[in-house]
């Protein structure tokens, strides 16, 4: 039950923020990726690199469980996946979590996203069967590894010989200047100078 | 209004929140994901129909069984998910729309001009309710489906797989940008 109610939490605090950075707002996301207004980009990176510095430090400091770990397998068709989720993304300005949040916040078009998504979400369950042992499946790097060792965990790595503690940190601090240069938008030079589709 | 009741946040406060709630979860739990629940919701749907499609089975490592393989898989993991609804994942995909309704109902609710459609698709698109409505229903099968082939989406795969510097966390962000920004670049030229 405990668990139960941690879920409560994690889960309105999660989607919570997700509506406060405004990720739940389609234009937002769009704007990202067609460049124009990097903002939400700038919040992401920060986001990734602020939780990876907490993570790498409480590791260190033996303050989390490396067994909270979870590390997902690498193959072919994450990329693969990837690739497909993309096209979707900046279509609808929705993934599945900000699609699901913003149909809860009354929009509309998000209803759509997310009927869509079930659908989708059923043809793999029935296509799987069919695809499962093949190529796409083909692990890499020995699955789910991270960039390089974690204490406490088994889980294989690209760079056998440096920490992946030091290298999660270093990852985190990375990610945060990047999201503090990245200007605000990119590639003004097009705008509202193309024609109607 | 103070900067915390902005909307969207400024980036660096913004990016402080998500970074804490997606610590946390890791800390309390495990780390976040959203994208299997729409397979455990589908489920659900298709066991209220077909009773045979979760079964129960001693054989199985999680003591349920499905005649679908992706149901079936890790030892029924799903399968367990959809007899059992009340599980942690599920509970907090919910918990996740009612924070995120919380918070729109703070902030005045999404203006009547924006919930069919953001101002850009509007400026490249027009003013036309179905075509939105179909353009996401089929980014929402894409989207889906490209996850479930991903094993995850930018929740679990992007923000949670790159914060634990997962290598599948990486291949999956570089997909979905290397094919969403090029489209939204071409789709999206005009800004108002």
């Amino acid at each position: 039950m405990n668990t139960i109610l941690l879920a409560i939490l994690l889960g309105a605090a999660f989607g919570f923020a997700l509506d406060r950075v405004g990720a739940t707002n389609p234009g937002y996301i769009i704007r990202m990726l067609n460049l124009t207004d990097l903002h939400l980009m700038k919040t992401i990176l920060t986001g990734i690199g602020v939780a990876s510095i907490l993570l790498f430090g409480g590791l260190l400091l033996g303050l989390v469980d490396p067994g909270h770990l979870s590390v997902k397998t690498a193959y072919y068709g994450v990329f693969l996946g990837g690739l497909l989720l993309g096209v979707g993304f900046a279509v609808a300005g929705y993934c599945p979590g900000t699609g699901l949040t913003a149909m809860a916040t009354g929009r509309i078009d998000a209803v759509f996203f997310v009927l869509g998504g079930l659908v989708g979400a059923g043809a793999y369950m029935l296509a799987y069967g069919g695809i499962a042992g093949t190529d796409l499946f083909t692990k890499i790097a020995g699955g789910n590894a991270t960039l390089a060792p974690v204490a406490g965990t088994d889980y294989p790595s690209v760079l056998g010989a440096m920490s992946g503690e030091w290298l999660g940190l270093a990852i985190g601090v990375a990610l945060i200047v990047l999201a503090w240069v990245l200007p605000a938008r990119l590639g003004d030079g097009r705008t509202m100078s193309a024609p109607a589709e | 209004m103070t900067s915390w009741q902005q909307v969207p946040l400024p980036w660096k406060a913004g990016g402080l929140l998500l970074g804490l709630v997606f610590f946390a979860a890791i800390l309390l739990v495990k780390p976040i994901g959203v994208s299997t629940q729409f397979i455990i919701f589908d489920g659900i749907l298709w066991d209220a129909v077909d009773a045979s499609v979760v079964v129960p089975s001693e054989e199985s490592k999680s003591g349920f069984t499905s005649p679908n393989a992706y149901l079936d898989k890790s030892g029924g993991k799903y399968a367990k998910s959809v007899a059992n609804p009340l599980n942690y994942g599920f509970v907090f995909v919910i918990a996740m729309m009612a924070g995120a309704l919380l918070s729109a109902l703070l902030r005045g609710g999404v203006p009547k001009s924006e919930r069919a459609m953001p101002q850009v698709w509007r400026a490249n698109f027009g003013d036309s309710v179905w075509r939105r409505y179909v353009a996401t229903f089929i980014a929402g099968f894409l989207v889906l489906f490209g996850a479930r082939l991903a094993g995850g989406c930018t929740s679990g795969h992007m923000m949670s797989g790159m914060m634990q510097t997962s290598l599948s966390g990486y291949m999956f962000a570089a997909g979905a940008f290397l094919a969403g920004i090029p489209l939204a670049v071409y789709l999206f030229s005009k800004e108002d």
